[in-house]
């Protein structure tokens, strides 16, 4: 690990006028993505200013039915709030997949929406990665991409996105608020929070650098009762998605009327399914409904010479996990 | 058969320190006769329970203050483990499992991969279980920390810590302290009625863990031995208060005969 300057501050204004506004400077949640990559020497940052201490460690009920979870909580006190668990049981089965109870309990929220990619090139500095270095070329395009993008890959980056928790706050229409070292704030709708590789696959985000994360805005609840993270990996637990399945709907009877529905680790960012969530409002609930939905998902996918499988593999997963959230009561 | 030099478990008499172990293990009447039986024919003596307490670690030598010349950052830090404080000087990248081991010679917890997958790093920080290899000390300030070396008391064994004795929770036991203060969190975590990814609805209140639910709370310590069976076993004890005879046992002295001629 290269040498840095430890920061400490006592409140984000001065977390935020500490901040260079470049790559030099990095916030410090709870360091189970940037320690790590640190050692690996992928990332070099001369500056640390530790956030996982800023006040905003709460959950609290918004003015419009909703709930805001504060960013420097951490992702086992979220998952395993009574609110969350009883409006939003959708967000506690993803982010429980993800990791171990010793790395939730690290995890900050906003350093969960800032986590990087899982792609071997990008961890490996021998190896070429525009994500990492810009312009020395993909690894993974006609390498060992067996893990990679389906969907809104570019020549530059076949990456996906690698959390959980991210994958549910898409299929719950979330919101990221984000504070400017001028005082000011800003909203972002988490479908534009994430951005897709394009020619600059070293930007994860829309978040400009030195901005904060201060909280994740839930919408009033509208999934509580049939919901289902179904998450395909390689070990049965403490292993990242090959691909995965955020489903919640409302039923009623069984005529689906509302549908949030997004895959995970198919994309570089979550990725949300519109489309489908607006076919399936209205149908019965059955399985060949089910599998339908499942084509329709999956009918742009354009697979690298590796990972055709994640398409069979990825329409069983959200048909399962349709499957799943019509079964509850 | 017995060979006729070992004296059963019923007339051998136990030291002081054996009776206490066996105490410690929760090992009574029957199931300690036949513990006993199974102990005498392998023909080993039982550990003293005082090196699996702080006592013994309290004795090590303390590392020399570095050369604040050598250090690039130099921060302070009070780091408080096991009730004790520590004022320290580290560099801004040290660990706390650096720290730990490498400043502080509390050599319990073990580095397995310093990269977040493997668990044997885990402590408690402010009584939750996290990874001392992903954190660095210069976090730590005004935080209480225990090590495997804090949970006995005195002489005393922590009840996870004579689980997995009486359990046989390692082989190895390189992974176990990790193990261990894992399993401490999650006897906590359950009291708290935390849900898990295998909690078949979230909504619902669980404080009876089935092995299931333990697996996947326990699947961030790995065990390279492949102790998982009694490990599990071992935490359940605890959890649900039900004294359980291990699944292991000794070989008898036929069966070690047979294996000794076998071709
Ligand atoms: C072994 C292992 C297995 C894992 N498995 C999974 C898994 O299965 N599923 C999954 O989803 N995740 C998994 N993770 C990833 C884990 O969820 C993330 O590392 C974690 O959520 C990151 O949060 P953090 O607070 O530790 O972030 P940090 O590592 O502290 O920071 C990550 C990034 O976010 C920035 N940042 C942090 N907080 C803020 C803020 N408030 N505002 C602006 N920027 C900020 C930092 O500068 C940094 O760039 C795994 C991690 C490990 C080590
Ligand atoms: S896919 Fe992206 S992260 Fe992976 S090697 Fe290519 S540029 Fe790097
Ligand atoms: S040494 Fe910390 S998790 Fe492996
Ligand atoms: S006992 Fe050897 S690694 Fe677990």
């Amino acid at each position: 690990m290269r040498p840095f300057q430890f920061h400490s501050p006592s409140n984000a204004a001065e977390a935020l006028q500490k901040h260079s506004r470049d790559q030099k400077t990095h916030y410090l949640g709870g360091g189970t993505n940037l320690i790590d990559l640190m050692k690996e020497d992928v990332e070099r940052p001369d500056h640390l200013i530790e956030v996982a201490d800023l006040p905003f460690k709460e959950i609290t009920q918004t003015a419009n039915g909703g709930l805001m979870l504060g960013a420097t909580l951490n992702n086992t006190e979220t998952a395993n709030h009574k609110l969350v668990r009883k409006n939003y049981p959708l967000l506690t089965m993803a982010m429980l997949s993800a990791a171990t109870e010793q790395i939730r309990n690290m995890a900050t929220n906003g350093g969960n929406l800032l986590q990087r990619t899982r792609c071997p090139y990008y961890f490996e500095t021998s190896m070429p990665c525009n994500k990492r270095e810009p312009g020395s070329g993909c690894g993974a395009l006609n390498g060992a991409n067996s893990k990679s993008a389906l969907f809104g890959w570019s020549e530059s980056c076949v990456a996906t996105h690698p959390s959980d928790m991210c994958v549910a706050l898409a299929a719950l229409n979330a919101k990221v608020h984000v504070g400017q070292a001028d005082g000011s704030s800003r909203v972002i709708p988490f479908t534009e929070f994430h951005r897709l590789p394009g020619d600059q696959p070293e930007k994860d985000t829309n978040l400009e650098t030195g901005e904060l994360i201060t909280g994740i805005e839930l919408p009033e609840s509208e999934f509580p009762d049939h919901y289902y993270y179904y998450k395909v990996r390689e070990r049965s637990s403490y292993a990242f998605a090959l691909v995965s399945a955020a489903v919640g709907l409302q039923m009623q009877g069984n005529t689906i009327t509302k549908a949030g529905l997004a895959l995970g680790k198919v994309a570089h960012k979550p990725w949300k399914l519109e489309n489908v969530e607006r076919y399936l409002e209205g149908k019965e609930a059955s399985l060949s409904t089910f599998e339908a939905a499942a084509d329709l998902a999956f009918e742009d996918a354009q697979p690298l010479s590796k990972n055709e499988y994640k398409i069979e593999l990825g329409k069983k997963t959200l048909v399962q996990a349709l499957v799943r959230a019509a079964a509850r009561s | 058969m017995k060979p006729s030099n070992q004296p059963s478990s019923q007339d051998r008499k136990l030291g002081k320190e054996e009776e206490q172990l066996l105490d410690e293990l929760g090992i009574f009447g029957q199931s300690r006769r036949t513990f006993l039986n199974q102990m005498s024919a392998a023909g080993i003596s039982l550990m003293a329970v005082p090196y699996f307490t702080s006592d013994v670690f309290a004795q090590a030598p303390k590392a020399p203050d570095l050369d604040p010349e050598s250090l690039l950052n130099a921060l302070e830090v009070n780091l408080k483990i096991n009730g004790d404080t520590y004022p320290l000087q580290v560099d801004s990248r040290m660990t706390l499992l650096d720290a730990l081991r490498e400043r502080l010679n509390l050599t319990g917890s073990k580095k397995g991969c310093d990269h977040g997958q493997c668990g044997a790093c885990t402590v408690l920080i402010d009584g939750k279980r996290k990874l001392s290899c992903l954190t660095l000390s210069a976090t730590c300030k005004d935080k209480e920390i225990t090590t495997v070396e804090g949970l006995a008391q005195g002489t005393g064994l922590h009840p996870v810590q004579a689980a997995f004795l009486k359990h046989d929770g390692f082989q190895c036991g390189y992974c176990t302290p990790g193990q261990i203060c894992s399993a401490v969190s999650l006897l906590d975590e359950a009291k708290r009625g935390e849900v898990s990814y295998v909690t078949e609805n979230v909504k619902d209140e669980v404080t009876q863990l089935s092995d299931k639910e333990i697996r996947e709370r326990m699947s961030g310590n790995i065990c390279r031995c492949g102790a998982y069976n009694n490990i599990v076993q071992a935490i359940q004890e605890v959890h649900s208060g039900k004294a359980e005879m291990p699944r292991w046992e000794f070989a008898t002295e036929q069966e070690l005969e047979a294996s000794r001629t076998a071709e």
